[in-house]
């Protein structure tokens, strides 16, 4: 696809030399909310971090916005537009909500930047906002969810990756969370989503993948995919 | 009770001088894990920098400790650069090792250039010099330096605490992974760390030397003694780097007082022991 985002061109990742990632290949385009889907231990993880760069593929290439990044450390990430929610979430427990909001804008140097996209936020999770002092280890499940994104989306990126948003979260805030999702899109940003509740990521994704033993075995329309038989029958128990 | 509080005011004096020298320890141990072992032999340089800025350049160890201040920082960055950024990350024995070599070219180069003949600087600014407080006598070079060790703490605890620097040298302490992902270029963080690691004891060396003398082996015991206050403080923190030292200053006092000079140390490490049976990650540990 020429007008692509994020290219992903058969990557192969290992850890200690153990392979876990097969070939992977796909693309993103500007505006678009792509699902990677599949089972646990499939390397959807991997492949998002390698796409971060957390953890350099053994071969292929990643390009964003048609400038290779394969190689790029982890920290140039921001910089070039791509923010990374981690499975998890990955607080920093011990600063307050407040504290982990200004890093996720460490790289930006305008004040009044960092205030308007706090501003934003605390629009976007306002709990957040009552929760500004609180030290991130005391928030709620939910709450920590709700900061980890709000914290992606303070460097104002331009690729919003997340990784397993619905870990741990009970079934009425994964909803909230999912529609948090959608409402980010809408304002502009893009999406890529790593998800095990394949039904939930794929109501929302213009487009998916599914990701079996490091391999895509599937892609296509979001919509298709719902619809697939052997994605209802091997995801979602149907 | 005149007694009681001179020994107190003596241990509190020493207490200060040792936060400094600790919380530089600390603030490694506490972000990259490290175990400074050339810490102490750091010191020994900063005090063997002040002493010959004082004795060759006739300057005084109340200006000179600007220069140990940022000459043991390039010498901290360096060697992050150039020792622990090979080593760190694999296991805690390389760095320790690493450090410990360096400890001991250290000490031995000193030994070589400089003799292990004690040198004291003669007619700083403050030697000699005294205040009185009532019945009490308090050294000047060791009032100066303690109060300015004390500024200094709060100095880099503002740092740590209010600034976004300070939170992303926390941010890199608690998860390194997740602090790259914020943009954080970690590995300049542990450089800094490590430079300002040698920029707190090479401020206390440089001010030391107004009142004590500067041999190869100088650093052997400041350095033990801030292993002891980070311990019993707590890995990585800087109030709990002052409350031990503060602590540990007025138990040695007291105990070389009231029992005898030989078993100042005794005492300082029977309470080492007790608080760490019972509370192993310190008095504040993060």
């Amino acid at each position: 696809m020429n007008n692509a985002m994020l290219e992903v061109e058969g990557i192969h990742c290992a850890y200690d030399g153990v392979p876990v990632v097969h070939g992977v290949s796909l693309n993103v385009s500007q505006g678009e909310i792509v699902a990677i889907v599949g089972a646990n231990g499939a390397g959807k993880s991997t492949t998002m971090k390698a796409i971060a760069g957390l953890h350099h593929p053994t071969r292929g290439r990643i390009r964003f916005l048609g400038q290779d990044i394969t190689q790029t450390p982890g920290y140039a990430m921001i910089a070039k537009g791509i923010s990374y929610v981690p499975e998890g979430r990955r607080l920093f427990a011990k600063l307050s909500v407040r504290e982990n909001l200004e890093l996720g804008a460490y790289t930006e140097k305008n004040r009044a930047v960092i205030d308007q996209r706090l501003e934003q936020v605390f629009t976007l999770f306002p709990i957040l906002a009552d929760r500004a002092k609180q030290v991130a280890e005391t928030l709620s499940g939910g709450e920590q969810q709700m900061c980890a994104i709000a914290r992606g989306l303070m460097s104002g990126p331009k690729l919003l990756m997340l990784d397993e948003l619905s870990l741990g979260l009970m079934p009425a805030l994964v909803e909230k969370v999912i529609a948090t999702v959608v409402e980010i899109n809408r304002q502009g940003t893009t999406i890529l989503l790593v998800e095990q509740m394949v039904q939930e990521a794929l109501e929302i994704a213009d487009r998916g993948y599914v990701l079996q033993t490091g391999r895509i075995v599937q892609e296509g329309p979001a919509k298709a995919l719902l619809a697939s038989d052997s994605v209802r029958k091997a995801y979602m128990g149907l | 009770m005149d007694i009681f509080a001179q020994v107190m005011i003596d241990g509190l004096l020493t207490g200060m001088l040792y936060a400094l020298v600790a919380a530089g320890l600390s603030l490694i141990w506490g972000v990259m894990d490290v175990i400074h072992f050339a810490h102490g032999e750091f010191l020994m340089v900063a005090m063997y920098l002040s002493f010959w800025l004082g004795f060759v350049g006739g300057i005084d160890p109340v200006i000179s400790w600007m220069a140990s201040g940022v000459f043991l920082f390039i010498l901290g960055a360096l060697t992050y650069r150039l020792v622990i950024s090979h080593c760190i990350g694999k296991s805690a024995m390389p760095p320790l090792l690493a450090t410990f070599g360096l400890s001991l070219f250290l000490k031995n180069f000193c030994m070589n250039r400089f003799s292990p003949n004690f040198r004291i600087l003669q007619d700083t600014l403050l030697g000699g010099k005294t205040i009185m407080l009532g019945s009490i006598t308090i050294g000047l070079p060791q009032l100066v330096t303690g109060v300015f060790s004390v500024t200094m703490l709060f100095a880099l605890y503002y740092l740590i605490k209010k600034t976004r620097l300070g939170w992303a040298i926390q941010a890199t302490a608690m998860d390194r992974e997740a602090a790259e992902l914020m943009g954080i270029h970690t590995d300049r963080i542990y450089l800094l760390v490590f430079g300002l690691g040698g920029a707190c004891v090479g401020i206390a060396g440089g001010l030391m030397t107004s009142y004590l003398a500067v041999h190869p082996e100088v650093g052997g015991l400041f350095g033990l003694i801030a292993f002891l206050i980070v311990a019993l403080g707590g890995f990585g923190s800087v109030p709990g780097a002052l409350a031990a030292a503060l602590i540990i200053g007025m138990v040695e006092a007291l105990a070389g007082f009231y029992i005898a000079p030989v078993f100042k140390y005794v005492a300082v490490f029977m309470l080492y022991l007790v608080v760490v049976m019972v509370r192993p990650k310190g008095l504040f540990g993060w």
